[in-house]
């Protein structure tokens, strides 16, 4: 064999292992079924989904399971039909999973599960892209140790709904932040439902009960909606948030960044919505070289004060669907 | 005209049980009662529970129609959520506020107006009937919103919910005029008597002259306005219209202060002014719970727990058994 020959033979097969270790997603038909648009999270999260599939020039096919689980069990029998490279699921529910994920199993289709975990055998799914709630409250927690030093600090806590596993794992998460600092202490807390009239409503009692607000160092909300409900009770109660009383919470919507450019809001942990990202990259290694990936990949949860360019982060995120 | 017998209004068992809720929650914290003036409205406890009552109230005014005529609304709370989201995506597209809130007041109106042609001339089961409007009712406002919520900072709407008239929060002044003007219209007008009429045995009614059906239109119509006036106060409350929450199982508190009222679900007599103080014991719970540190865990148990004993208290057995025992003791 001539040397040029061979020289040939090798620059092909180098191109062939080139181009299968850079097996992009681009024109990859990928079925994403999503639970609904039950919060202003979750419709970010659709659509920094398919702005981050555009990227990379996936074929995104979207379905909308309007919180119902026979939706999303058909969105996904209708994924395989269609034979797709890989199915995204947000499940809402945990429990009834393994016959479709079988189905897909056996269909040769790997499956992604975005922000919520299930209760199935692992092997059913490829990895599960999620947050993990306790370190987002742990990183509050962290940052409030932080800010108030060796000051004593009375703490009021605004948990969401009673019994869901974020407001368990993010008050869980706070309480291991503030561990060992005897100077912090959770006074008060009570259920805001998630929700701003009631992170209002109970903020307003627990000002009144505090001496109007006087015992009070620092707010802890367990989203950010009850922080801005609560933003407003401390100024109709004449105290300056942010100041008089620090408030920092989780999630990182666009409100709260409006908050921290007023002043009013300290800190805020973001859950990202942007959970597909993660799970194109695992696939994009799965689908080149068979690489398994983690079976929990765990999102960022990043810390954000009015220091981060809050304006700048409030326009990146206000046309996201929040 | 018959004079009012102030001491027997007084002496009812939802003016004991909100003095009882009222004193625990003095017990549990001593300055329950304290009133002062911040920034020229007045703040307090007390204050918090008219004002955070006041959305109930309001729902529980045109509620109590609606139950006098043994209907039921099921989807006042949708129409806060569609009244709040209209109002909130119209100044924020750049509306007047006054034009915003007249939307807002004609949606629900035209709501309401549904309602009771479902009601009146289907004939559709009032409780269906809202119910179709209750689960629509939120997607349309989720409609209107985009499914985000849309925050706005127009003057006008914020001082719906937040601002102050002689210091006293505005939500406590709509709804103590419009729990007024309702009652002086169904009480001082034949208008109460036909609602009860319409209530007790619709035929009845039809046949002795009353056009029942405009009457039940009246009824739901005036039902979806105070609904719609809820929910502006809702939005202004917290500066933006937050369209899956806002007036979210508000339906069943009213309905419950309709109850603790007095007023029957069969129909017939009805009392506006005592469904008010049935939102107000309500809240003054709502507020105890949340100012008594107990941990959330409680509440749901706790608030039952007090609305069994009310209603003990009110069913004719124990009222008729209390009654007989005090003739008992004034004999002796």
């Amino acid at each position: 064999m001539s040397i040029i020959k061979k020289l040939a033979l090798a620059a092909g097969v180098s191109a062939l292992l080139s181009s299968a270790a850079y097996a992009d997603l681009s024109g990859k038909v990928i079925g994403f079924s999503q639970i609904g648009s039950e919060s202003g999270w979750r419709a970010a999260e659709t659509s920094v989904t398919k702005s981050e599939a555009e990227k990379l020039g996936i074929d995104l096919k979207f379905a909308d399971a309007q919180q119902k689980q026979e939706n999303q069990i058909k969105a996904i029998r209708g994924f395989i039909a269609q034979g797709v490279a890989a199915i995204l699921v947000a499940p809402v529910v945990s429990t009834g999973w393994e016959e479709v994920l079988t189905e897909a199993k056996e269909a040769n289709i790997p499956v992604i599960l975005l922000d919520r975990g299930i209760d199935a055998p692992q092997d059913l799914y490829l990895t599960s892209v999620a947050s993990d709630q306790v370190k987002e409250g742990r990183v509050a927690g962290e940052w409030l140790v932080g800010a108030v030093g060796d000051k004593e600090c009375k703490v009021v806590e605004l948990q969401g709904t009673v019994g869901s596993s974020p407001a368990i794992n993010r008050k869980q998460g706070f309480e291991e932040g503030i561990a060992g600092h005897a100077n912090l202490s959770i006074i008060r807390s009570q259920t805001g439902d998630f929700t701003r009239a009631k992170g209002k409503e109970v903020m307003e009692g627990f000002l009144k009960a505090e001496d109007g607000g006087k015992g009070i160092c620092a707010v802890y909300a367990h989203n950010d909606d009850m922080a801005v409900g609560a933003i407003q009770a401390i100024k109709d109660a004449g105290l300056k948030p942010g100041s008089d009383i620090l408030v920092v919470s989780i999630d990182g919507v666009p409100d709260i960044f409006q908050a921290m450019v007023a002043g009013e809001a300290n800190a805020t942990v973001e859950l990202t919505p942007n959970m597909a990202g993660p799970a194109f990259a695992a696939l994009d290694a799965y689908l080149t070289d068979g690489t398994e990936p983690e079976k929990f990949i765990i999102t960022e949860s990043k810390l954000y004060t009015p220091a981060d360019d809050a304006q700048g982060e409030y326009d990146r995120r206000k046309g996201l669907g929040y | 005209m018959k004079r009012i017998d102030w001491r027997g209004a007084l002496l009812r068992p939802q003016f004991a049980a909100l003095a009882a809720v009222l004193l625990i929650n003095w017990l549990l914290f001593p300055g329950f009662f304290d009133i002062t003036l911040q920034d020229g409205r007045l703040f307090g406890s007390v204050i918090d529970v008219l004002n955070r009552g006041a959305p109930v109230a309001i729902l529980a005014i045109g509620m109590t129609a609606v139950i006098a005529t043994k209907g039921v609304d099921l989807s006042v709370g949708a129409v806060m959520a569609i009244a709040g989201a209209v109002a909130a995506v119209l100044v924020t597209g750049g509306a007047s506020a006054i034009f915003a809130v007249a939307a807002a007041l004609l949606v629900g109106l035209l709501c309401g107006l549904w309602n009771g042609i479902l009601v009146t001339y289907l004939e559709i089961q009032p409780i269906i009937a809202t119910l179709v409007l209750m689960v629509a009712g939120r997607g349309l406002a989720q409609l209107v919103t985009e499914g985000s919520i849309v925050t706005f900072s127009d003057p006008v709407l914020i001082f719906i919910g937040t601002g102050s008239l002689f210091g006293m929060p505005m939500p406590i002044v709509i709804a103590a005029v419009l729990a007024l003007v309702a009652t002086l219209i169904v009480r001082k007008t034949a208008l109460g008597l036909l609602i009860e009429a319409v209530g007790v045995n619709r035929s009845a009614a039809r046949f002795a002259g009353i056009s029942s059906g405009l009457l039940l239109l009246v009824v739901y119509t005036f039902a979806g306005f105070c609904a719609a006036t809820a929910g502006l106060i809702v939005a202004g409350d917290i500066r933006g219209a937050d369209a899956n929450n806002a007036g979210l199982w508000l339906e069943l508190d009213a309905i419950l202060a309709v109850v603790i009222g007095g007023t029957s679900l069969l129909g017939g007599r009805f009392s506006i002014p005592m469904s008010v103080v049935g939102a107000l014991i309500i809240q003054a719970m709502n507020t105890g719970i949340l100012i008594s540190g107990f941990s959330p865990e409680f509440n749901l148990v706790v608030k039952s727990g007090v609305i069994i004993l009310i209603l003990v208290l009110q069913a004719p057995m124990v009222s008729q058994w209390l009654r007989a025992r005090t003739v008992e003791r004034k004999a002796q």
